[in-house]
């Protein structure tokens, strides 16, 4: 991600210090996830201490410091999930893609990530690649919808 | 568009809208909420365009896509208008058909509409439907009436009217006068009558103020927030006005979790339009009223939906709550007089002023007044949210609406709360549900997930989920939250691994004890709750579980064991296909045997041995039988043998 770039982001929110979490979310949503270039220019940017800005990168969850897959898996654990079985769901994504939540496989192809809950209760459990919901999984469902991903 | 000037401009443009559209003219209507989404609602509603197109009706049939109706389970959800046909799981295969026979023969289409499990009867309409009918539905009502993305449809319903009303005919202590005399509480959780709240921030010296709407609906198993964000906007907006207006704030602002997308898009598209048409900005309708409303979006922390963290969020600082010796309504954003209400509070409030308090407080109880939105699921037969009158019995909603639990289950409790929340026994489920009977039973209202719990759940397992939840979302400011929640965790852990031992339950009672007595926020001194209430009703499953090492809902995974029952197994070879980890020796006319051994126990032999064979168990807290001889694992057919 050039400066370029990330200056359009700033000025978009003109420029101001409290809305560093909402210029890194954008950055976080472009570039899927926070190279340390972007960070320092930010800082720049907005006059504020890398420290700070590392502090807020770590502590909401929404934010990557290291390059994402090109599929982001994101299972979801919220409670209604739980009882009807999420667990099962991602013990299957592990076993098939080798990776932890948290983790992005060597060939950078798919990123695992739990989430709490993404609202779509009534259809637990839920598994979201790249945005889209795939509701009623079952262990076998969830092999297969991988298999869609290249 | 051009700007409305005043509150007769209002009306009068809610007139022209109203003379433009014809009642009568047949509108299909896809729920277009994330949940039908999921199921397809985006597909289906392209292929109803283009086969109104294809047969030429676009003069004569509208179609358009909705908010969530809440009945996401049944999705995508179709309702045709005039005659309210409501049509469940509609695949675009079926859209032809609907099409045909609904728009241009007003026929019904049997075979879409819902069935009641228990009478069996079909439901025509949407009112007709066992899951509506037992509702009172005052605020989510509007999601299916109304495209959440156009300002003329919520103008259409009444909308904004509230907002006429109160800039023309009130004061802005008689707004709060209103809304104080309602009783309104907080529907985010702790039930704060906001009533009060905003006449602290009112009457605070201060003259800058905030009004905010807390949109990071955090709690996993509620999504009522994020209904009425994505499904009608503006009835949040047009309640946040009108807080704005009688604390004399001029500034707003949404905090919504960055989970909700689409929630974010509406939201940001409802300010938009409601600037265009000078409901929003300076000298609102020109009754001089300035106020401005800005979208934030959160990034992913729970602990953001408590008041003071999601205050310094919104600063641009890591959301860490801070002690409250002066409540953030004198003293919050920015250190400003911030008022700080849920999404469903404030779309009460444009209802309040419209009907009256006295119309409001005549729904409810003594103490919690209204109605609640709960978001039903788990284990239950109709999942989705639901909007009752405050007072109803958890009986009544779980089984009057919710159709009881599916499959033949038993019940075992119902969760309410959120993670915080405590669990509820069957024999507690003629309770009330309001704000102080909730909180008498060990749990509590919180946002107003009612999460139902079935015989195969274990309760020590429920009590680890929600306790690994918190750690994982604890901010880490209080030892006794950040320290305390990880070893009742690992404790918690260790019991369901069969590795519990004696003095362990009074270990995590006193752990509970010390993070309730000695956190700051509401996060670390709820956060016990959940396996408090499960220890004082299902002290039992714990003992199960650290002395017999035995799971009593079969459900933890160290504890149990497959099991396929040799007199029951006919060979099928459907488990042996299925079984992910190779783990099942079958073959033709064999007894299939589980190699304990290579089993992972992901269940899928259980759930795919068909139900007339019944041949798959679960054992716990007793060993295995010994695999049949080989020589004993021929199936032979009995009636030949006859």
């Amino acid at each position: 991600m050039d400066n370029d770039r990330i200056d359009q982001i700033i000025d978009k929110h003109q420029g101001e210090a409290s809305s560093l979490i909402q210029v890194l979310l954008e950055i976080q949503t472009e570039n899927h996830w926070l190279p340390k270039e972007a960070l320092e220019r930010v800082g720049e940017k907005l006059q504020v201490p890398l420290t700070r800005i590392q502090h807020i990168a770590t502590f909401y969850k929404a934010f990557s410091l290291v390059p994402k897959g090109r599929h982001e898996v994101h299972i979801c654990v919220g409670t209604a999930c739980h009882v009807r079985g999420a667990t099962r769901i991602l013990d299957t994504v592990e076993e098939a893609t080798g990776i932890k939540p948290g983790e992005t496989d060597l060939d950078l192809k798919f990123s695992l990530e739990t989430v709490n809950c993404l609202g779509c209760c009534a259809l637990g459990p839920v598994v979201e690649v790249d945005g889209k919901v795939h509701g009623k999984m079952s262990p076998v469902k969830t092999a297969e919808v991988l298999k869609i991903y290249e | 568009m051009a700007r409305l000037n005043s509150p007769e401009e209002v009306e009068n443009f809610r007139q022209e809208i109203l003379s433009k559209r014809d009642p009568n003219m047949p509108c299909i209507s896809v729920c277009v909420g994330a949940g039908c989404i999921a199921s397809g609602a985006d597909e289906v509603i392209e292929a109803f365009k283009a086969q109104i197109e294809k047969e030429g009706l676009s003069a004569k049939v509208d179609t358009k896509g909705t908010g969530c109706p809440g009945f996401c389970e049944r999705g995508p959800v179709v309702v045709i208008y005039p005659e309210e046909i409501c049509y469940l799981q509609v695949v675009v295969e079926d859209v032809p058909e609907i099409v045909s026979q609904t728009i241009k023969e007003n026929k019904v289409v049997e075979r879409l509409l819902f069935v009641d499990p228990v009478t069996g009867e079909k439901a025509i309409h949407e009112s007709d439907i066992s899951f509506y009918k037992n509702q009172e539905r005052n605020v989510l009502c509007n999601n299916i009436k109304i495209d959440s993305k156009s300002i003329d449809d919520y103008l259409a319903i009444g909308g904004y009217s509230a907002l006429t009303k109160a800039l023309s005919q009130m004061t802005d202590v008689e707004v709060l006068e209103e809304v104080k005399k309602s009783n309104l509480r907080g529907r985010g959780g702790a039930g704060f009558p906001a009533g009060r709240k905003w006449e602290g921030s009112r009457n605070a010296p201060e003259p800058i103020k905030y009004v905010l709407v807390n949109a990071d609906e955090g709690d996993p198993g509620a999504f009522m927030d994020r209904a009425l964000l994505e499904g009608n906007p503006h009835s949040i907006l047009e309640g946040l006005i009108l807080g704005g207006y009688a604390i004399g704030s001029h500034e707003g602002y949404f905090y919504v979790r960055q989970e909700y997308p689409l929630a974010v898009e509406n939201i940001n598209l409802a300010i938009k339009q409601a600037e265009e048409y000078g409901l929003l900005g300076e000298n609102i309708l020109g009754s001089g009223f300035d106020f401005k409303v800005f979208v934030h979006q959160g990034a992913g922390a729970f602990v953001c939906g408590e008041s003071t963290a999601l205050m310094t969020s919104l600063e641009g600082r890591a959301g860490e709550p801070r002690p409250k010796y002066i409540r953030s309504n004198i003293k919050g954003l920015w250190n400003k007089p911030t008022v700080l209400n849920n999404v469903e509070t404030w779309a009460n409030v444009p209802l309040i002023i419209n009907k009256g308090a006295d119309w409001f407080t005549q729904i409810g109880t003594e103490s919690s007044k209204g109605t609640k939105i709960f978001s039903l699921v788990g284990k239950i037969t109709n999942t989705g949210l639901v909007e009752v009158p405050m007072g109803m019995t958890l009986k009544d909603i779980i089984y009057k609406i919710g159709g009881g639990i599916p499959n033949g289950k038993k019940f075992k409790a119902v969760q309410t709360g959120g993670p915080s929340g405590g669990c509820i026994p069957e024999e507690l489920l003629d309770l009330e549900v309001g704000f102080d009977e909730l909180t008498k039973a060990g749990s509590m209202m919180g946002s107003g997930g009612m999460i139902v719990l079935d015989e195969d759940t274990c309760m020590v397992d429920v009590a680890r989920y929600f306790i690994n939840f918190l750690t994982d979302e604890s901010c880490g400011k209080c030892v006794p939250c950040r320290e305390g929640l990880r070893q009742m965790h690992r404790i918690l852990t260790n019991i369901t691994e069969g590795k519990g031992k004696e003095g362990d339950i009074e270990l995590l009672e006193e752990l509970a004890e010390t993070a309730v007595e000695a956190s700051l926020c509401a996060l670390g001194k709820s956060a016990p709750n959940p396996f408090l209430s499960t220890l004082r009703y299902f002290r039992d499953e714990y003992e199960a579980h650290i002395k017999e090492k035995r799971c009593p809902a079969l459900s933890c995974k160290e504890l149990i064991s497959f099991y396929i029952d040799p007199a029951k197994c006919k060979a099928c070879g459907i488990c042996f296909k299925k079984c992910p980890a190779e783990a099942i020796d079958g073959g033709k006319k064999k007894i299939h045997i589980i190699d304990q051994e290579k089993c992972t126990k992901c269940g899928t032999c259980f759930e795919v041995c068909p139900s007339k064979f019944g041949a798959v168990t679960k054992i716990s807290g007793e060993p295995v039988p010994p695999p049949v001889p080989e020589e004993e694992r021929m199936i032979t057919k009995k009636s030949k043998e006859k």
